[in-house]
């Protein structure tokens, strides 16, 4: 049986409940959106029902003012019953950058309405078809027209474009060309996707998980100045500080992937009787699985810690990007030892093994790769020349 | 309104419970502890008086210590606060002692109705809620699928063989109600964080008027002579159809009494 050293007894009574209201969203349900590539849109609302996706928003405008090692808890425990908490999450920590950057005014108009469930804020356009994880040179443009901006240009892997009432949006207002600092030069708006209508085009990627994630094309679209979230040309610094929360919370749903790869596979390895005794007996089946269990927990106590220090006012880069690379990594050796489990039974989709296998691959690679936190610490923390 | 729920922590229903081999008594400590699942209908049918007409519920327990984790999940479903009678002396106690432990606890804190679920799941009497408005002097309102208030006046729909009862009475009054009677609520964010905050009063037999000899395994009036382990289930019967395998199964269910 697991302890909960680290957790509270109010936070092991919010991983119960969670894990309560995910056991209403069986195996079948997640087999069949991932089959259909639907949005799981009752799951969504039941979580948001029960306040689930308001934690993070503070108490005064409504929210639960949760800590993010709570929205962490909350992840993990969608992820380790089965399902996913990428259709939703981005709308528990979105919201981030309105509340730490915004003004009281925009505050005030969107953070109840989020709470209350009312809107959806879950669309993050940042990068670019030509940009890529080199977010300074993205070349959407925000032009000013009296009291408007006026944007054009394109994005790609926009995920939850189609079930969100408003959408963050970095582009630039100084072209890359015009600014000293490359950093500089970029701004945060908040388009709202019912005004924009058809000046924004969409193109849903196919992929092999059933994220659903788009490419964006925007035309003239006018965004009122009102609607900017700081100060004009801050934005990169603004999307920074929300980056180490996307990287713990993912971190959390990744561990959850983990730990229910481990789960199952070890029930299984239990059952699963050939030359007459159980296959967990074989060496050869058991310690894959007990290396990734071990593995796992490393990778999560990091995510505690990073947790714990952004929860203190602190910003904890370096805690948080590793966090997802371990997690990251620790989950695909589940995936692989889960599937190894399972033979030939892993591939079959009644198994779900093969489904939350495609979705393990992702983390390794987004929603930053893996590569780019080696290079990040390799420069930014050990003081090592930069290597890109 | 003073609404009383009676929660009872039970076993988990899908661990193997256990008795203890000194005393034939239910081994608590050795499983994960949850809320009586039919004790859920009942919270949520309190909380559902409360919103309907004002008032207050709160949360009857009587369990040791662990039965707090079931306690703080009621608050947390948004019950108003909650009394945990725990103590040494009534471990073991039977059915007739919990009702009059109960009952005294009852009288001590007042309620204009108490609302159980139709029976636990470990122990399955199912009599606790007749008991208890016996002792108490008060109507009692079984197997409710719908429960009304009106004043001073409660209504219930009482869950029958051939249909339901309209039963009505004059509080105070015991209800039980049956499962199905509501979709009990999950336990929120916001209910987890105030239910840290809200009351629990810990009450010992002595502060609840409870006489110790009356309670307790020793003067209990019922007693388990004797148990054994369930045996292991049987292998079902197979049964291959050569053309008359829907007469074998209607004679199967017909052998169960099922048609």
């Amino acid at each position: 049986m697991e302890m909960h050293a680290e957790l509270t007894p109010e936070q092991v009574a919010i991983k119960e409940a969670v894990a309560e209201l995910c056991a209403d969203f069986p195996d079948e349900y997640w087999r069949e959106r991932d089959a259909k590539l639907e949005y799981p849109q009752e799951f969504v609302d039941a979580l948001a029902e029960a306040g689930w996706l308001s934690v993070l928003i503070p108490e005064e405008y409504g929210g639960g003012g949760g800590t993010v090692a709570d929205a962490s808890i909350i992840l993990e425990a969608i992820n380790r019953s089965g399902g996913s908490g990428v259709p939703a999450h981005a709308q528990m920590y979105t919201m981030g950058t309105v509340l730490r950057h915004g003004s009281e005014e925009q505050k005030q108009r969107l953070l109840p309405r989020i709470a209350s469930n009312d809107i959806r804020l879950q669309a993050f356009g940042v990068t670019e078809p030509d940009a890529g994880s080199d977010t300074t040179r993205i070349r959407t443009f925000a032009a000013r027209d009296g009291d408007e901006y006026v944007v054009n240009g394109s994005k790609i892997w926009t995920s939850r474009f189609q079930h969100s009432d408003y959408m963050l949006l970095l582009c630039r207002t100084t072209r890359y060309e015009d600014v000293e600092k490359k950093t500089d030069g970029l701004s945060v708006l908040l388009v709202d996707l019912r005004e924009a209508g058809d000046s924004i085009k969409f193109r849903q990627i196919r992929t092999m998980t059933s994220h659903e994630t788009n490419e964006l094309f925007f035309e003239d679209v006018r965004v009122p100045v009102s609607n900017r979230i700081g100060e004009e040309g801050k934005g990169f610094r603004y999307i920074l500080s929300g980056m180490n929360v996307e990287r713990i919370l993912v971190a959390s749903e990744v561990l959850g992937d983990g730990f229910w790869f481990v789960d199952r596979a070890s029930a299984y390895a239990r059952e699963r009787v050939v030359f007459g005794r159980p296959i967990g007996m074989n060496q050869g089946v058991q310690f894959p699985l007990a290396q990734a269990y071990a593995q796992l927990h490393a990778a999560s106590l990091v995510r505690w810690q990073a947790a714990a220090l952004f929860d203190s006012g602190k910003q904890p880069g370096f805690e948080a990007n590793s966090a997802k690379l371990l997690a990251s990594q620790a989950t695909w050796a589940a995936a692989n030892a889960a599937m190894d489990t399972f033979g030939g039974y892993g591939v079959a989709e009644e198994f779900d093994i093969e489904r939350k296998f495609r979705e393990a691959r992702l983390p390794l690679i987004a929603p930053v790769n893996n590569n780019l936190i080696l290079a990040y610490i390799g420069h930014q923390v050990l003081g090592m020349p930069k290597s890109y | 309104m003073n609404i009383v729920v009676c929660v009872k922590q039970v076993p988990d229903t899908w661990a193997e419970r256990k008795l203890r081999s000194e005393d034939k008594t239910l081994d608590r400590e050795s499983v994960d502890g949850v809320i009586n699942e039919l004790d859920e209908y009942a919270i949520e049918e309190s909380l559902r008086i409360k919103e309907a007409h004002d008032g207050e519920v709160t949360v009857l327990t009587m369990g040791p210590e662990k039965a707090a984790e079931s306690i703080r999940k009621a608050l947390s479903m948004g019950a108003d606060k909650a009394v945990h009678l725990v103590d040494d002396a009534l471990h073991g106690s039977d059915v007739l002692q919990t009702s009059y432990a109960m009952a005294q606890v009852l009288r001590k804190i007042g309620f204009d109705v108490v609302i159980l679920g139709s029976e636990s799941t470990d122990a399955r009497m199912g009599a606790l809620a007749a008991m208890l408005a016996e002792r108490l002097g008060v109507a009692q309102l079984s197997l409710a699928n719908k429960v009304e208030i009106d004043g001073g006046t409660i209504r219930t729909q009482r869950v029958a063989d051939y249909g339901f009862d309209r039963v009505e009475a004059s509080l105070p009054a015991v209800v039980s109600v049956v499962e199905k009677i509501n979709e009990p609520r999950y336990p929120s964010f916001k209910g987890i964080m105030a239910a840290k905050k809200k009351p629990v009063d810990k009450l010992g037999v002595a502060d609840a008027d409870i006489d110790a000899a009356k309670v307790g395994l020793t003067g209990a009036a019922t007693e388990v002579v004797d148990f054994v382990a369930a045996p292991p289930r049987e292998k079902g019967t197979i049964v291959k159809d050569e053309g008359d395998g829907g007469q074998k199964v209607a004679e199967f269910l017909a052998s169960k009494k099922f048609i």
